[in-house]
């Protein structure tokens, strides 16, 4: 086939910082962003371990990977698991300075990696787990996770997912680790900063960062950043960060929510919604926000605290 | 070198301290537990320079010690029964990888009912993972051959992770006389790791174990089935160069009084001290028998057992588990494969699940079979009650 008439774009520049150009996600994936940024930040001197699931896209096939740093392809269920054993093999060599990074997704996460990240993390081993989160089991094809959103279609929620998304970071906090942040790939900068802190926290961390998906959710590939705003807008999905388990801070803060019907109507994953679920999952939203807000003003109003 | 009373779990830790293992990753399980205890205080009196993780279950305990492994350090694990169950998806992921990992597996029967005690079971649901397995008969020979193991699993023509399997309770906690070594000798004989081929490192940075299609998989898996056949041409100079340094004999499978034998039972681990004992007792009665012990079960190795045992009129094998649905019990379908077409009938005995004896009387009824039954492909139960309703007192 002569070059002017292969169906593939040429990229002749090099693909800057450590992802390549051209990974084989969707058009429009919310994780894909979340990937460059995270390594961009973490820099050369990082190992990721990836489970299967849409972030193994990066991981390659065959002779071909997505990335330039290395990397492990592990199980499921054995993300942090297998972070820890290389993160000491590093320390007994010296090299505890080299950052391991757990990437998962929510499934791999919060559900049949639940055990393994606890382990991890009550032990106190320094890795980063950044769990992307597309609310569901997207690369399976889209089946309901324990991440997956009240009311949310999926292939096993044909009806609408009929209870709340379980709440990792309330479970992490419980950990009491250094550090610990939901993030958006909608705000790339805050994302780079809780990188950033994570990194030198010098214990475990854990970054939760919010990745619409076109695919699953059912939305066009442009609207990405726009829904991810909106699930923060909304309080659908908050922007925060908690030290040692109990620090906890706003780091986006949104005085004036917009109604969660805005968020849902974007999202083929809702269309079947009556008004009166809609008024259900905006309760939920609330519910849920209050629960944060009294971790919040518990802080304000505890001795000592800092009021920033 | 240094004449100790330890038993076969306290041995099995003191091989892995010998082989300076860098990072531990144990979880307790009857009767492993005394292994991760015992490595805990090596770590804890600084004897073994290692990072020890108190990990959260074995599944994440073989995927520990993959990931510290693939940094370029020896790293342990030891488990039992449902804890190796546990294990089984995680490892394909050390063979696949060619991890030279050594494992001692502390042999328990695997659940429904729960029991606790010694059976083959765990170990043979893992015999095609892509490990090798080695079988120890005392506490002498779970030290040595763990060293044994370290040595032959890191040629660069092998790299296989090894399980080396001692039975439950009967071994590991059995207490008697283990000559140690020093960690000169050892340090000699096992030289320091070196990672082959993968090797996660920033500064020479490859990504393993992704995505592989039907266009490559099957070669990987054959690469595999090569290494298998280098590991049985590697463990002879393996064992031989151990004896050199530490005196002690070993061989894939060991034969007692076989020679004119007419009948031979094959055994593995702790009961086949009990099967050479028959066996003299026998031969003192007159009768041609011996026994054949099997120390490497994985790669089986085929050929050597044709050779010691093409002659014999009558083969048995006792099996130390089910083999549920199979004409026979794992070993022996092995045995019976392996002497298709030799000359002697192979018959198959399932005893000592669950922990129980395989007693002197066990091999008499084995002998007595094989010398006087005509042969038969059939499995033969011993020791058991045909009548499980009798066992217990049903009430009415």
């Amino acid at each position: 086939m002569s070059e002017t008439n292969s169906p593939v774009l040429e990229i002749k520049t090099e693909a800057k910082d450590f992802v390549a150009h051209g990974v084989s996600t969707c058009a429009g994936c919310g994780l894909e962003l979340a990937m460059r940024v995270v390594t961009r930040v973490l820099g050369r001197n990082t190992v990721i371990v990836i489970p299967p699931g849409c972030a193994a896209l990066f991981s390659g096939y065959g002779n071909q990977t997505g990335l330039r740093i290395p990397g492990f392809q592990g199980n499921l269920e054995n993300t942090a698991a297998i972070a820890a054993g290389i993160k000491a093999g590093f320390e007994v060599q010296g090299r505890g300075d080299i950052n391991v990074l757990g990437f998962a997704g929510d499934g791999a996460t919060v559900d049949i990696g639940l055990q393994s990240l606890s382990g991890a993390f009550e032990r106190g081993d320094a890795i980063l787990y950044v769990c992307y989160d597309n609310e569901g089991y997207m690369n399976t094809g889209i089946q309901s996770s324990g991440s997956t959103m009240y009311q949310a279609w999926t292939k096993t929620t044909p009806a609408g997912k009929t209870v709340p998304r379980k709440n990792v970071m309330e479970i992490v906090a419980a950990h009491r680790i250094p550090y610990a942040a939901s993030a958006s790939v909608g705000f790339v900068d805050d994302l780079r900063k809780k990188v950033e802190k994570a990194k030198s926290c010098g214990g475990p961390s854990y970054i939760h960062i919010h990745a619409p998906c076109s695919t699953g959710w059912g939305f066009e590939p442009e609207k990405t950043i726009t829904l991810a705003r909106l699930a923060v807008q909304t309080r659908v999905w908050p922007l925060y960060e908690i030290v040692d388990g109990t620090k906890y801070r706003i780091t986006h803060s949104i005085a004036r929510p917009k109604k969660v019907e805005e968020y849902l109507r974007l999202q083929a994953r809702f269309k079947n919604l009556p008004d009166s679920a809609i008024a259900d999952v905006q309760n939920q939203v609330d519910q849920e926000y209050e629960v944060l807000a009294t971790r919040l003003n518990a802080q304000l109003t505890g001795a000592g605290s800092k009021t920033s | 070198m240094k004449r100790t009373m330890m038993d076969g779990n306290q041995a099995a830790a003191e091989a892995m301290r010998f082989a300076r293992i860098r990072v531990v990753s144990a979880y307790p399980i009857t009767p492993q537990s005394s292994i991760a205890e015992t490595l805990a205080d090596f770590v804890a009196d600084g004897s073994l320079q290692a990072k020890y993780l108190r990990i959260e279950s074995e599944h994440s305990a073989l995927s520990s010690v993959i990931g510290a492994q693939l940094t370029g350090v020896r790293a342990g694990t030891a488990t039992a029964s449902v804890g190796l169950a546990l294990m089984h998806e995680v490892m394909g992921v050390a063979s696949g990888l060619r991890l030279p990992i050594v494992m001692p597996v502390v042999n328990r029967s695997l659940v429904s009912p729960w029991n606790l005690w010694c059976d083959h079971q765990d170990a043979m649901a893992e015999r095609d993972s892509g490990w090798t397995q080695l079988y120890a008969e005392n506490c002498q020979e779970v030290l040595d051959l763990i060293l044994i193991a370290y040595r032959w699993s890191e040629y660069p023509k092998v790299l296989l992770p090894c399980m080396m399997n001692l039975d439950g309770f009967f071994l590991s906690h059995l207490t008697e006389v283990v000559m140690l070594p020093d960690q000169k000798t050892v340090d000699a004989f096992l030289p320091p790791y070196v990672p082959h081929n993968l090797l996660l490192d920033p500064d020479n940075p490859m990504f393993i174990n992704n995505l592989t299609g039907p266009s490559e998989f099957t070669e990987m898996r054959f690469q595999q089935s090569l290494a298998f056949g280098e590991a049985l041409e590697t463990l002879p100079q393996v064992l031989e160069e151990f004896q050199q340094v530490f005196g002690r004999q070993y061989s894939l499978l060991d034969a007692y009084r076989c020679d004119d034998a007419e009948a031979v039972v094959v055994t593995m681990g702790s009961m086949s001290g009990t099967a050479r004992y028959a066996v003299d007792q026998l031969r003192s009665e007159g009768k041609k028998v011996g026994a054949l012990k099997v120390v490497c079960f994985r790669p089986f190795p085929v050929a050597l057992l044709r050779q010691l045992l093409g002659g014999i009129p009558h083969v048995g094998v006792i099996d130390r588990s089910a083999g549920l649905g199979a004409e026979s019990g794992p070993l022996c379908g092995e045995v019976r494969a392996a002497l298709e077409l030799e000359s002697p009938e192979v018959s198959g005995f399932i005893a000592g699940l669950g922990g129980r004896d395989v007693r002197l009387e066990t091999f008499r009824k084995a002998f007595d079979f094989l010398l006087n039954s005509p042969s038969t492909s059939n499995t033969t139960w011993l020791d058991v009650e045909a009548n499980a309703m009798s066992i217990r007192e049903v009430g009415v």
